[in-house]
C-alpha cells in the first residue's frame, strides 16, 4: 500500500483534542459584545385561541429589552415557516399547507408552540419577565391521535384542513396488487404503531443572532446541520433579506440526528429581532423545550399485508399507514412518510408489486419530521416484522424466507420508484448468521429455559437509500431544493490544503475521514489538509448533512475538486519538466514524467502556481484552487443483516439483549473506527425505540407526559450490550470512492431485529414498542396463562 | 448577592453571584470555563460533571454558592504541562468522542471511577458511567476508552 493512502485506516480523530480538553465551541458557548438574552413564551395548552397578550408588567420588569408576539411579528410582515417537499394528493390536488407563524397568530396549536419571545440583559431577567407577561387563552378541545383527529367531529386545527388531513399519497399499482393478494398461498398481516420518538440531540438547540447597521448585514450562529438551506430559506422564504448580507454558522454541533436540519422558529425570530433591537439575542433551549418543539420522529400506525406463493415467495405487499405530521408541517415533515418511506418497502427482496397509501395528518402535537433514518425506519420496520412473521406462520427457518426472495441481480427496478445499483445481501446475511452463531442457539434457549429464562432470536436484512438524488428526479417528486454538494479545495503555495464542505458534522468526524480522502487523493499527510465547514461565510454553498449523505455526496464533490486540482498540477508540471502534458503521472504527491526520473513534488506545482516565474501565464491562470458541485445520478443503497438475541425473564418483564450482531454493507470505508462508532450509535437509537423510548402525549388534555429526561428514556451504558459487528464491500457503482453512507443504518435496522427476538422468545405475534418491561411482562404471562 | 471564593483547576476565584446561579452557570458564565455543558437541567445527563473536593458531581444540580470554599477540578483542569491525562489520551485513542458535548462529563466521571477502582470490568465501566448520557456513540467506543485508560494509567504509575 502506498505510504499516503488512508483509506481504510482508522486515523485518529483530528477534531478530538478540542473536544477532549472543553475547548469546542458550540453555539452557546458564543458570547457577543452587548448580548442579550431571549427567553420564549410557549403554550401551555396543546389548542387554544389568544384572547389577549399584555405586555406591560413585563415590560416594566428589571433588564427587559423588548418583547415581541405574533401581533408584531405580522406587523412586520414576517412571514411562516416554509415546508421543502410538495407532496400531490391521490387526488391530484397539492397537499394542505397550513400557515406555521414563528409566532403563534391568535391560535396556539400544540404544548410549546411559540407564543412570544422575551429579550433582557440576562436569561434570568428574560425569564423572569416571561413569568409576568398575562396571557389569556381560550382553551379549544385537543386531539393528539392521527386517527382520532380524521373522525368526525375531531376539533379542527387548520381552517384549510377541515378533516385535520395534509394529504393522502399512493404509490404502486393497487389493481395489481389486489389481485396479487386474491390468489396468494397465504397472506400474513400485522397492524402496529411506529412509536413516536424525541431525538434529544444531548447539546440543546441553540441560537444566538446578530445584526450589524454598519453594512446592513446579519450573523446567525445556530445548532444547526445545515447552514446554507437555513440561509436559504430565512431569507428567500421568511425574512425577505438579501441572502449575502446574511452569514449563518453553525459551530460545533453536538449531535442532531435530524433535529437540527430544519428552519425553526426561534431562529428566524432571532434574526429578526436582532436588527430590532440593534443588539445580539442569543437564545439556548432548555431541555423542556427540546422536548416540547425539537421536531419529532416516527408515529406511524400501519396496516401491512404481505402476499406469498406455497414455497414462501413474495407476491406482493400492501401497506397502509396513518402518519402523525403533528400541528405543522416541518422543513421536511412531507416527504419522510411518502418518498423516503413506501420507496423502501421492497426491502432486500423481488417483491414484485407493491402498494402503499400513506395519510398524513395535524394533530395538536410538535412537528414530526426526519429523526435518523426518516422513513426508513419505519419501512424496515413493516419489511422485516412482515417476513419473519410470514416465516413463522409458514414453518420457514426466517433466514430460509430471506433467501428465496433476495435480490441477486443488479441493477434492479423495484416497484417502488428505485433502482439499487449494487449489493450483496446473502454475504451479509451469511456472515451475521455465523458471528452470530445462529447454530448455537438452541442449545442456548435450552440452557436458559432451564433457569426459567425465554431467549428469542430475531433478524432483520435493511435497505436504506441514502444521498437522496439527483435533483431533477427529486424536483419531479416534489422537492423544493437541489441536493448536490459542493466543495472546494484550496491548495496555499506551500502545498498546504484548506478543503470547503457543504457538508456538515455534527459528530460524524468530517474532518477526519474527508481529510483522508484529500490526502489520500494528493499524496500529501492527513495533517496537511484542513476541512472547514458549518460557515456560509467561508464555504461556498451546500446543502448539509442528513440522509447520511455526506462522504457519498459531500465526499464526492471534494474528489471532484481535486480531480480539477490534479489536471492543473499536470499542466504546471508540464511547464516545469519541459514534457508533455500527456506524459505526466500523478502518483503518491509527486508529478513525474512517464519513464523517466524528471519529477516535481505537489508542493513544488503549487509553489509554482502562486509564484509564477517560470509558468505557461499565457495558456494558465496562476493559483491552484477549485471548486465543484456534484449532483448524483441515483442513491446510494446501503444494506445490512442483523441478528439480535435476546433473553426475558418472566418474572420481572426484563428484556436483556444477549447477542447483537451487526453485519452491514457500506460499500467502501474510508475510516474503520468511525464507521463503527456510527454503527453502535445508530444501534443504541434503534434499541431505544424498540425497547425504552416513547413520546406520550395525554389524549384529553394533550400535554407533553413525557417531557423531561426523568420521564423519557434514553439508553444508557448500562442499558446495551456490545455489539459484534462486521462490514461487507460492495462497492458503490456511481461515485468514485464507492461510498454508500453509514450514519443511519444502525437505528433503521434494529428496532425490527430487536422486536422479532423478542415475540420468539414470547412465543406471540406482536408486541407494541417500546417493548417495556411492562408490555413483555404482560406479554409474557398472558401466554403462560 | 453573595460572594463566595472557589478554587478551580488550582486557580483561586472570588465573584459576587445571585443565590439562585446554579454552579454550571458560573462555570460557564462567570470564570468562562465553556468545557462544562448543561444537557438537561434536570441532573440526569451528566454534561455538567465536575469534581468538587475530588469527587464527581453534576454541577446543575448544585448552587454556586453551595460551592463556596471548594477545590473545584473541570475537563480544563486535566491536561499536565501540555499533555492530556491518560483518560484524555484513552478517549482518542478509542474514537470514543462524536460530537463532544457528552465528552468533558465523561471523561471526568471516567477518571473517578479509575481513581475507585483500578481495573474495571466492562460492567463495572458501563455500570459507572450510566449517569453520563451519550446520544451519539451507543458507548461502546467508551466502554473500550476507559478500559484502555486503565491500562494507561497502570503504565504511567509504574
Amino acid at each position: 500500500m502506498s505510504a499516503t493512502n488512508f483509506i481504510g485506516q482508522s486515523v485518529k480523530r483530528k477534531e478530538d483534542y478540542r473536544f477532549l480538553t472543553g475547548e469546542g465551541t458550540y453555539t452557546d458557548d458564543v458570547v457577543l459584545p452587548r448580548q442579550t438574552h431571549a427567553c420564549f413564551v410557549r403554550s401551555p395548552h396543546a389548542h387554544a385561541k389568544i384572547r389577549k397578550i399584555a405586555k406591560d408588567k413585563a415590560l416594566k420588569a428589571p433588564g427587559v429589552v423588548a418583547i415581541f408576539t405574533g401581533e408584531d411579528i405580522a406587523a412586520a410582515k414576517v412571514g411562516g415557516l416554509p415546508c421543502g417537499w410538495l407532496i400531490t394528493d391521490v387526488n391530484g390536488a397539492p397537499m394542505k399547507e397550513p400557515p406555521h407563524p414563528v409566532l403563534a397568530q391568535g391560535k396556539v396549536r400544540y404544548v410549546g408552540d411559540h407564543v412570544a419571545v422575551v429579550i433582557a440583559e440576562s436569561i434570568e431577567q428574560a425569564r423572569d419577565a416571561a413569568d409576568l407577561l398575562e396571557t389569556d387563552y381560550e382553551v379549544l378541545p385537543a386531539v393528539v391521535n392521527a386517527s382520532v383527529a380524521r373522525a368526525q367531529g375531531a376539533p379542527v386545527l387548520h381552517d384549510i384542513a377541515p378533516d385535520n388531513t395534509c394529504y393522502v399519497w399512493g404509490i404502486g399499482d393497487k389493481a395489481a396488487v389486489d389481485k396479487a393478494f386474491a390468489s396468494a398461498h397465504h397472506v400474513t398481516t400485522l397492524e402496529f404503531v411506529n412509536n413516536r420518538l424525541i431525538p434529544n440531540a444531548i447539546e440543546p438547540r441553540a441560537a444566538n443572532a446578530q445584526y450589524s447597521r454598519s453594512d446592513e448585514s446579519y450573523t446567525l450562529y445556530v445548532a444547526n446541520q445545515n447552514p446554507h438551506v437555513e440561509r436559504l430559506l430565512m431569507t428567500a422564504f421568511v425574512l425577505g433579506l438579501p441572502e449575502h448580507k446574511v452569514r449563518v454558522v453553525a459551530p460545533d454541533v453536538g449531535g442532531g440526528f435530524g433535529s437540527k436540519i430544519y428552519l425553526y422558529a426561534e431562529d428566524v425570530v432571532l434574526t429578526w429581532a436582532a436588527k430590532q433591537v440593534n443588539r445580539p439575542v442569543k437564545w439556548t433551549a432548555e431541555r423542556a423545550e427540546s422536548f416540547q418543539s425539537d421536531a419529532h420522529g416516527r408515529d406511524h400506525v400501519t396496516r401491512a399485508e404481505l402476499a406469498l406463493d406455497r414455497e414462501g415467495r413474495f407476491l406482493g405487499m400492501r401497506v397502509m399507514t396513518t402518519a402523525n405530521v403533528g400541528a405543522y408541517l416541518s422543513t421536511f415533515a412531507s416527504c419522510v412518510p411518502t418518498i423516503l418511506y413506501a420507496t423502501l418497502l421492497a426491502g432486500q427482496y423481488t417483491t414484485p408489486l407493491i402498494y402503499c397509501e400513506v395519510t398524513a395528518v395535524f394533530t395538536n402535537t410538535a412537528p414530526v419530521d426526519a429523526y435518523r433514518g426518516a422513513g426508513r425506519p419505519e419501512a424496515t420496520y413493516v419489511v422485516e416484522r412482515l417476513v419473519e412473521t410470514a416465516a413463522r406462520e409458514m414453518n420457514l427457518e426466517p433466514a430460509e424466507i430471506r433467501r428465496r426472495n433476495f435480490i441477486r441481480q443488479f441493477p434492479y427496478q423495484t416497484p417502488v420508484a428505485l433502482q439499487y445499483d449494487t449489493g450483496n445481501y446473502e454475504a451479509t446475511l451469511a456472515e451475521a448468521i455465523q458471528a452470530a452463531d445462529v447454530a448455537g442457539f438452541p442449545g442456548r434457549k435450552a440452557e436458559a429455559a432451564k433457569r426459567g429464562k425465554l431467549r428469542g432470536l430475531g433478524y432483520a436484512c435493511y435497505i436504506e437509500a441514502c444521498g437522496i438524488a439527483p435533483s431533477n428526479i427529486a424536483g419531479s417528486l416534489g422537492a423544493r431544493a437541489g441536493l448536490f454538494e459542493a466543495g472546494e479545495v484550496r491548495v496555499h503555495p506551500t502545498g498546504k490544503v484548506t478543503v470547503f464542505t457543504g457538508s456538515h458534522s455534527h459528530g460524524q468526524g468530517h474532518e477526519t475521514t474527508f481529510a483522508q480522502v484529500v490526502a489520500s487523493r494528493l499524496g500529501i499527510a492527513v495533517e496537511d489538509v484542513d476541512i472547514v465547514h458549518g460557515d456560509t461565510g467561508k464555504v461556498l454553498f451546500g446543502m448539509g448533512t442528513y440522509g447520511s449523505r455526506s462522504i457519498a455526496v459531500g465526499g464526492t464533490a471534494i474528489v471532484k475538486a481535486l480531480d480539477k486540482i490534479v489536471a492543473k498540477g499536470r499542466k504546471i508540471a508540464a511547464h516545469l519538466l519541459e514534457a508533455s502534458e500527456a506524459d505526466i503521472e500523478f502518483t503518491d504527491g509527486v508529478f513525474r514524467v512517464a519513464g523517466t526520473d524528471k519529477q516535481a513534488p505537489f508542493a513544488q506545482v503549487s509553489l509554482a502556481a502562486y509564484v509564477p516565474h517560470n509558468y505557461p501565464l499565457d495558456k494558465l491562470e496562476p493559483g491552484l484552487n477549485e471548486n465543484a458541485f456534484y449532483d448524483p445520478t441515483n442513491f446510494t443503497f446501503p444494506a445490512g443483516s442483523y441478528v439480535c438475541e435476546v433473553e426475558v425473564d418472566p418474572e420481572t418483564g426484563s428484556t436483556q439483549i444477549v447477542n447483537f450482531t451487526a453485519v452491514d454493507d457500506f460499500g467502501k470505508i474510508i475510516n474503520p473506527m468511525i464507521v463503527e462508532g456510527q454503527v453502535h450509535g445508530g444501534l443504541v437509537q434503534g434499541i431505544g425505540q424498540a425497547l425504552t423510548e416513547a413520546c406520550v402525549y395525554d389524549t384529553d388534555s394533550g400535554q407533553l407526559v413525557t417531557g423531561s429526561m426523568q420521564d423519557y428514556c434514553v439508553p444508557r451504558a448500562d442499558d446495551v450490550p456490545s455489539f459484534r459487528i462486521g462490514t461487507k464491500e460492495t462497492p458503490c457503482t456511481h461515485n468514485p470512492l464507492g461510498v454508500k453512507g453509514c450514519g443511519e443504518a444502525g437505528a433503521i435496522g434494529s428496532p425490527a431485529a430487536l422486536i422479532n427476538a423478542l415475540t420468539d422468545a414470547l412465543g406471540v405475534r406482536d408486541l407494541e414498542m417500546p417493548a417495556t418491561p411492562q408490555r413483555v411482562w404482560r406479554a409474557a404471562n398472558k401466554k403462560a396463562a | 448577592m453573595h460572594k463566595i471564593s472557589v478554587k478551580i483547576n488550582g486557580n483561586a476565584y472570588e465573584e459576587e453571584v445571585e443565590s439562585r446561579l446554579l454552579l454550571v452557570h458560573f462555570l460557564r458564565d462567570k470564570v468562562n470555563l465553556k468545557g462544562t455543558h448543561v444537557g438537561c437541567d434536570t441532573g440526569n445527563c451528566g454534561a455538567c460533571t465536575v469534581f468538587l473536593n475530588g469527587k464527581p458531581i453534576k454541577s446543575c444540580n448544585m448552587l454556586a454558592v453551595q460551592a463556596d470554599g471548594a477545590e473545584l477540578t473541570t475537563i480544563e483542569g486535566l491536561e499536565r504541562d501540555g499533555a492530556l491525562h491518560p483518560v484524555q489520551e484513552a478517549f482518542l485513542d478509542k474514537f470514543a468522542i462524536q460530537c463532544g458535548y457528552c465528552t468533558p462529563g465523561m471523561v471526568l466521571s471516567a477518571l473517578a471511577l479509575l481513581q475507585s477502582n483500578r481495573r474495571p470490568n466492562e460492567e463495572e465501566i458501563r455500570e459507572a458511567i450510566e449517569g453520563n448520557i451519550c446520544m451519539c456513540t451507543g458507548y461502546q467506543q467508551i466502554v473500550d476508552a476507559v478500559a484502555h485508560a486503565a491500562d494507561l494509567m497502570g503504565q504511567s504509575r509504574s
